[in-house]
């Protein structure tokens, strides 16, 4: 382990650590919008659900390395272009929280949605400031595994070029140094953890009705 | 039979849940566990097969000690019903049901004649055989659940609150027909529930529990609504006991006098008139006043009663009928006489006072 | 572009050779299989017992996330460095990787087993085996196929990560066409990776259908429950839980 080398290259570090913050945080809350969107209206227009489901499905199964390839043919970029990272990860993270705003819609006690609906909210309002505040909990749940799963792929990126702190891992590789790699896993570990606690921070902010808090 | 001798459960954590509990479940009878919640009963029901262990005294199951059987061979050999059914959601209902002769090797083909005759007899038709937990009702589960527990004919029976999970109309008909069932199949049952009406209807024996897990009086339905041992198991059996007490006394000896009968067409009597048809059944009641009986000046009778019906049916109908008087009808449906309210009381009085010097000269 | 890679694709010289699609894809399958097969092994029976007794929870726990935590091509290079390169160890760092899921799913699974159901189970006379046999693996197999599926999807993703390492299969073909800027050769190694794990996921899915208990299906059709009841709360049917 050489602490030297860490100290010295703490710039490169830092810089690669923030890349990979932007890389991770960017495809998760775009993908928390567009999951949102698609999962009201799947909860709304429940016909549309399998389908949907199949198509989120088909996009989760394939494996990151190969949709970072993939979507360049499809979108018309380049392939080494890092944008392509950039959407894939928020399919990706779209893909997976569709499932999770649905199923936590699906939570909402039914007694609650027919009072609501009794007492005159339209369906919309009904949905956004009653069904998902409820369905808070079951949605960071979701999120926190996105969220630790996506900081985890961005490193995959290396791979192809651009990957944050993935690119400790593939230098260190190349020129047989541990100390990069175990830099790059720990600043990792570091990073879900946090984003983690952060999360559930935000849980506990947003629902101070729900004292018991949905933990798995 | 079912034998309690000083049971006792003390948990590891110091509480007490069953203290110094003894009774007997006698042969072939309904014995209902009944008291609030922590009292101890299904502690108790729990310690018979074993599930818990007792802490001190003996459980005697048809004069063997629990404790000295094979804890799986003894659950093998007591039919067990808990509340929401606790069904197997992967098996049918067929399989659901021969589960416990499964495990016992019996022969296969006779297993499944036995699992379709009791399916009927719990009251669902055979093609719900093949169906899945989750494709029944409520109610529907739990009769599977009692045929599951009857599947290898055992003689004693755990029914742990096995209506309570159930909506009240569905528990109401669920009750009688179990009752129904007992006449047929005669076990010996211990029964726990939470509901004091509930024990009292099907009960041949009550025994009270209170918090501390002791039990507090034993006794028959109608021996406990008359004669509640403490403040508790009178608070506890509830408001109405008298009242209720008396579905459990006998209506005949009252003194019925004949009915003022007439048919339609005839004249009016004085007083009011039971307007009855040319068979004597009873059509209605006709107010004092009228000078001919017509049929759209009749009011509705309210309730009747029989000879083997209880007294309380028969103050339910004076208190019912417009004129103050209770019809009796016999086997056939046909007027046998009437009886006021005034008669009533004496007769129930009269029978009290007999009781009572009765129970002081033992 | 498509084009291309649709011709190098469908060119029979592709599929032969030891650099030849058949082989790589065959190789992949081995890493794949045989990683599944001794994390199911492991995970599998240890789920089982963790979910059976409730011990253990808090490490099972701890143990599947911190995994999920970890990037699989850090963990992978760190291995390879460690104890040399060659086959082995990236291998065992792919079955290590897969059984987080297996253990999460089964434990999970049986953990979520009706506990009146079990009750009764015991109650009845079933010895503790037979509880676990009869009931509760049955009921909790949704949520173990659940877990397999998950394990299958993670585990061919990274035998082809570990291609960077010098493991074979399909993720050569990024790897290597990276190497060079080839990517027709990158991308056909990505389409087929992808075909592979639809394919094997399809399969799964299949088998899940095929060995769960009709009466774990949801939703509830054939309801016999009147129309007013259906309303009631607590009576809709929940969200299934499989993946």
């Amino acid at each position: 382990m050489d602490w030297g080398w860490i100290v010295d290259n703490r710039d490169l570090i830092l810089e690669l650590l923030i890349e990979h913050i932007w890389l991770s945080a960017i495809p998760v809350v775009i993908g928390l919008a567009v999951a949102l969107v698609l999962g009201v209206l799947a909860h709304t227009y429940r016909w549309a659900y399998p389908p949907l489901l199949v198509v989120v499905g088909v996009l989760y199964t394939i494996p990151s390395l190969a949709l970072f390839i993939v979507l360049p043919v499809v979108l018309g970029t380049q392939i080494l272009n890092p944008l392509n990272i950039l959407i894939a990860l928020t399919i990706y993270s779209g893909a997976l929280l569709v499932r999770t705003v649905v199923d936590g819609l699906d939570a909402v006690p039914p007694a609650v949605r027919k009072a609501a609906e009794g007492l005159g909210y339209k369906r919309l309002t009904r949905i956004v400031t009653v069904e998902l505040p409820i369905a808070i909990p079951v949605i960071v749940a979701g999120l926190r595994v996105v969220t630790v799963a996506n900081i985890s792929m961005v490193s995959v990126g290396a791979l192809i070029g651009i990957g944050g702190l993935g690119e400790l891992f593939t230098s260190g590789f190349q020129i047989r140094f541990v100390t990069e790699i175990i830099v790059g896993l720990v600043l990792s570990l570091l990073l879900a953890v946090t984003a983690d606690l952060l999360l559930v921070f935000l849980q506990r902010k947003t629902t101070p009705w729900d004292r018991l808090g949905a933990t798995a | 039979m079912i034998e309690f001798e000083s049971v006792s459960k003390r948990f590891p954590d110091g509480t007490v849940a069953v203290d110094d509990v003894s009774l007997v479940a006698p042969q072939g009878k309904l014995t209902v566990l009944v008291g609030p919640s922590g009292c101890g009963k299904t502690t108790s029901l729990a310690m018979v097969n074993r599930l818990v262990d007792v802490t001190s005294g003996r459980i005697l199951v048809d004069g063997k000690d629990v404790s000295q059987t094979d804890r799986v061979e003894l659950r093998r050999g007591i039919g067990y019903v808990i509340q929401h059914s606790g069904l197997f959601p992967h098996r049918t209902v067929l399989d659901n049901v021969t589960t416990v002769p499964r495990l016992l090797g019996w022969d296969k083909k006779k297993t499944r004649e036995r699992a379709y005759e009791l399916i009927e007899m719990v009251g669902l038709s055979t093609e719900q055989a093949g169906r899945y937990p989750a494709q029944l009702s409520g109610g529907q589960q739990q009769r599977v659940g009692v045929a599951r527990a009857l599947a290898s004919d055992p003689p004693v029976m755990l029914m742990d609150e096995p209506f309570s999970a159930v909506d009240p109309v569905v528990r109401s008909s669920l009750q009688d027909e179990f009752l129904r069932l007992q006449d047929q199949v005669g076990k010996t049952i211990l029964f726990v529930t939470h509901d004091i009406d509930e024990a009292i209807k099907l009960g041949d024996k009550v025994a009270v529990f209170a918090e501390g897990g002791h039990l507090a009086q034993i006794d028959s339905p109608g021996d406990l609504l008359a004669a509640p041992a403490d403040g508790f198991v009178a608070s506890f059996v509830g408001r109405d006991r008298g009242y209720r007490r008396l579905q459990f006394l006998p209506s005949d000896g009252v003194g019925v006098r004949s009915a003022p009968t007439a048919r339609i067409g005839d004249r009016a009597l004085d007083g009011w008139t039971l307007a009855v048809d040319g068979d004597d059944r009873p059509l209605g009641w006709l107010a004092p006043g009228a000078d001919s009986v017509t049929q759209d000046r009749l009011e509705p009778l309210g309730s009747t009663f029989t000879k083997t019906d209880s007294l309380r049916a028969a103050l339910e109908a004076v208190l019912v009928s417009p004129a103050g008087l209770a019809v009796r009808l016999d086997d056939d449906g046909c007027v046998d006489g009437v009886v006021d309210h005034a008669t009533l009381a004496e007769h129930h009085q009269a029978s009290s006072e007999t009781a009572h010097s009765g129970q002081e000269s033992r | 572009m498509i084009g291309d890679v649709w011709a190098y694709l469908t060119a029979a010289g592709s599929w032969q050779g030891s650099n030849g699609f058949a082989v790589r894809i065959f190789e992949h399958l081995q890493y794949v299989a045989g990683a599944l097969l001794v994390a199911f092994l492991i995970a599998f029976p240890l789920g089982l017992l963790i979910g059976h007794t409730n011990k253990g929870v808090t490490v099972a726990v701890n143990a599947v996330n911190a995994s999920r935590s970890l990037p699989s091509l850090g963990l992978l290079t760190l291995v390879v460095l460690v104890s040399g390169l060659g086959r082995a160890p990236v291998l065992v760092a792919l079955t290590v990787l897969a059984i987080p899921p297996i253990l999460n799913a089964t434990y999970a699974g049986v953990r979520g087993v009706d506990k009146g159901a079990v009750n009764a189970a015991r109650g009845m006379g079933m010895t503790e085996l037979q509880v676990l046999w009869q009931v509760e693996l049955p009921v909790a197999l949704p949520l173990v196929w659940s877990g397999i599926r998950s394990a299958t999807l993670q585990t061919v993703a990274t035998a082809t990560i570990a291609a960077y390492v010098a493991l074979g299969g399909l993720g050569r073909y990024v790897i290597d066409g990276f190497a060079v800027r080839e990517f027709d050769e990158m991308l056909a190694g990505a389409a087929l990776v992808s075909l592979l794990a639809i394919v094997l996921d399809l399969v799964l899915a299949l088998a899940t259908r095929v060995s769960v208990s009709p009466g774990l299906r949801e939703p509830r059709k054939q309801r016999r429950t009147s129309p007013l009841k259906r309303l009631a709360p607590g009576n809709q049917s929940t969200a299934t839980a499989a993946g």
